[in-house]
């Protein structure tokens, strides 16, 4: 199987959904002549054209609501955001109108549209442009959220997202930009709401979705050689559907659980996981539920210390052990 | 610092604060013009006027009348509590809506905010529907599900019908992208108040149509006053001529005349069609009812205001009597046009009345395509948290 990185994982997904369906169009800012931000989107031009793929002006407000709007008669529209930090801009374009439009309406109308582009932090950028809204899109009825963790998800989910008649929120992670692993030549699709196991184990279950799946990955590799720990990981991929099912299953099996997140504890995804996981596999729990996640407080910029602040291997490692022995 | 402002009075001028509003018929159209209402309009003569056959501008005025008795209808309604939350009531404004739907072609849309009745009507949506959708019904437009402020009818191009003040700017943008992206000959009016002129998504929605050169009418109605607060406190300098920053068309309409409205605003369409060409209008009117129904209007203009745009500048009556010098209406059918339109509405509350509510399994109903079409799910997982 060819080995490419995220980044070309999702630049291959939109060429092959640009060649499939002329409605599919890619806007935002620098996505064309600029080859991409973060170089999502290098070489589309100059293959598709500058119909389809679009300059924005700095402008969120203003390119997602026409997104939204374009997407109301059935054009399909992928919005890069340069940074989802940046939807607190264009908030009310995506929690009131695409979120909404399909309820409000009784039905009649539907938005097909998706917005991607990298979250997170880690890159010392700063409060501003390290958000992780994954909980915050997530809470609104009428959307799907997705955080692919791997090359192989990412092309599959994207291309998944793009055909899906619902509004998707596409959380890609800058680091995990440059993440190589094998993935199909053939085409594929990874359908939304299928948790995958990333890593079988009998004495722990980790939680987790996106990079901190990457990382507790490597944690579980050294909890196996130095403490003969055998950890399961789930990473969820989709945070909304989500496949709670595939987590009670792995909950019954270990018996002990650890969220990993790249959220701040306070009403994040993994609060509602623990919820679910209590509520519904309590007679299967050995011990409490542990989190862990992001340091509470803004993105500190210092970039030693923001490693700290954020889930790291380490930080997974310690948490791992304690829930097991808990 | 000079303020060219529409007719709006500033909210100081309160000294002849009025009696207390009558309720029930809440703007009668005046059985006699006065005076000071013309029976001609320089607009008359525009092709797109001189074109119309006697019926079609009977039908023009009827449509008008139609507004204004269910809006009556409604508000009736609403006193007696068959109707919750908020209702915006189009009453003064109905030259604007009949006027520019009246153009509309194939592949023309309408977008606009939470004042939607009048457009819904313009677009030619029935009126059972309408009112049912006020009474929370599932036989209103949107099923009960969106209310007053959330009026759809996507077969007629009418995108609705949004309750937050210019978010839907940047959606008729949107409308536009699309029709421009298929290829077709068709525009988009993106209606908004004079509120909404001050909100960034608008600016941004002019930066993107005329940067790209998008087929979208931006539909200003003027009507003096963002909610409570006149012109005078919220805006800064002309509303229309801030679509010169944008390099883009701008045109001031009176929106009291439904000839003038047509006439401007067909020759912006064309435009928009042919050579796909972006503009903003600004067209003065007037609302007779408070902001929302839920808003007295006691505090921020006088009766006397209200009472003066009644006697000299009301769009029905005008047309009423442009008509009647025109010689294509007649006392008696002005008559019977009004007497319909009351029972049309009476028809459209008894059928709002008898109607059912949702169920409590509606709830969950419309909020995902996917969810609502099982047999085509691919997905699997919870889509629902309860």
């Amino acid at each position: 199987m060819p080995i490419i990185t995220y980044r070309e994982a999702l630049r291959h997904a939109m060429a092959e959904e640009l060649t499939r369906d002329e409605n599919v169009v890619i806007l935002g800012e620098e996505v064309a002549q600029f080859r991409g931000a973060y170089k999502v989107t290098e070489g589309l031009l100059e293959k598709f054209g500058p119909k389809r793929i679009v300059d924005t002006p700095i402008s969120e407000a203003g390119f997602v609501g026409m997104g939204v709007g374009a997407a109301m008669l059935g054009i399909r529209p992928v919005i890069e955001l340069m940074f989802w930090s940046f939807y607190s801009v264009a908030f009310d374009q995506i929690v009131n109108n695409a979120a909404n439009i399909r309820y409000m309406s009784g039905g009649q109308i539907n938005c097909p549209i998706v917005i991607r582009g990298p979250a997170n932090g880690g890159t010392n950028v700063g409060a501003t442009h390290s958000h992780t809204p994954e909980n915050i899109l997530a809470h609104h009825p009428g959307v799907k959220v997705v955080v692919p963790a791997t090359p192989h998800d990412a092309k599959g989910l994207l291309k998944s997202a793009i055909r899906d008649n619902d509004p998707v929120f596409f959380l890609e992670n800058t680091i995990l930009y440059g993440l190589e692993g094998e993935v199909p030549a053939e085409e594929y699709l990874v359908p939304l709401g299928h948790a995958d196991i990333k890593r079988e184990g009998t004495d722990l279950t980790i939680v987790s979705y996106g990079r901190p799946v990457i990382q507790s990955l490597a944690a579980a590799q050294q909890l196996q050689q130095e403490h003969g720990l055998s950890v399961e990981i789930v990473d969820l991929r989709t945070i909304r559907p989500l496949d709670i099912d595939t987590v009670l299953k792995s909950v019954a099996k270990t018996h002990r659980v650890l969220i990993v997140e790249e959220q701040r504890p306070f009403a994040s995804v993994g609060s509602q996981l623990a919820y679910m996981i209590q509520n519904e596999a309590f007679d299967e729990l050995d011990a409490p539920i542990q989190r862990l996640g992001t340091i509470d407080a803004p993105a500190i910029y210092s970039p030693p210390v923001e490693i700290e602040q954020l889930p790291n291997s380490q930080r997974i490692l310690k948490a791992a052990l304690a829930a097991a022995s808990a | 610092m000079s303020k060219k402002k529409t007719d709006a009075t500033p909210e100081k001028n309160t000294a002849a604060k009025a009696a207390p509003e009558k309720t029930g018929s809440a703007s009668a159209i005046s059985a006699t013009p006065p005076e000071s209402v013309s029976a001609t309009s320089a607009s008359a003569a525009a092709p797109v006027n001189a074109a119309l056959s006697a019926d079609e501008r009977v039908e023009l005025y009827r449509r008008m009348v139609r507004i204004r008795r269910f809006e009556e209808r409604s508000l009736r309604a609403y006193q007696s509590k068959k109707i919750g939350g908020f209702l915006h009531l189009y009453i003064g404004q109905e030259a604007v809506a009949v006027g520019c739907c009246s153009l509309m072609g194939k592949d023309d849309h309408v977008i606009t905010a939470y004042r939607d009745h009048g457009h819904a009507i313009a677009v030619g949506m029935d009126t059972k529907p309408l009112m049912a959708e006020l009474y929370g019904k599932v036989t209103g437009c949107s099923k009960g599900k969106g209310g007053s402020m959330h009026y759809f009818d996507p077969t007629r191009n009418f995108w609705g019908g949004h309750g937050i003040v210019g978010g839907q700017v940047p959606l008729g943008t949107g409308l536009a992208y699309a029709i421009k992206y298929r290829g077709l000959k068709g525009a988009a009016m993106a209606f908004m108040g004079d509120g909404a002129v001050n909100q960034g998504a608008v600016h941004e929605a002019y930066n993107l149509a005329s940067l790209w050169d998008l087929p979208v009418i931006f539909v200003i109605e003027n009507n003096g006053y963002s909610m409570g607060t006149s012109q005078a406190r919220s805006s800064a300098g002309e509303l229309a001529t801030r679509a010169a920053g944008y390099d883009m068309k701008w045109e001031v309409i009176n929106g009291h005349d439904l000839y003038e409205v047509r006439a401007k605003m067909d020759a912006l369409l064309r435009r928009a069609r042919e050579e796909s060409k972006p503009a903003v209008v600004e067209i003065k009117t007037y609302r007779y009812r408070g902001h929302s129904v839920a808003d007295p209007d006691k505090t921020y203009r006088n009766k006397a205001e209200i009472e003066e745009y009644q006697r000299t500048k009301d769009p029905i009556t005008l047309f009423r009597t442009m008509l009647l010098a025109e010689g294509h209406l007649t006392d008696e059918l002005v008559d019977k046009i009004d007497a319909e339109a009351r029972s049309e509405a009476d028809f459209a509350a008894d059928f709002a009345e008898a109607s059912p509510f949702p169920t409590a399994d509606d709830i969950q109903r419309d909020v995902y395509w996917e969810a609502d079409n099982p047999a085509q799910r691919v997905s699997g997982g919870r889509l629902f948290f309860n």
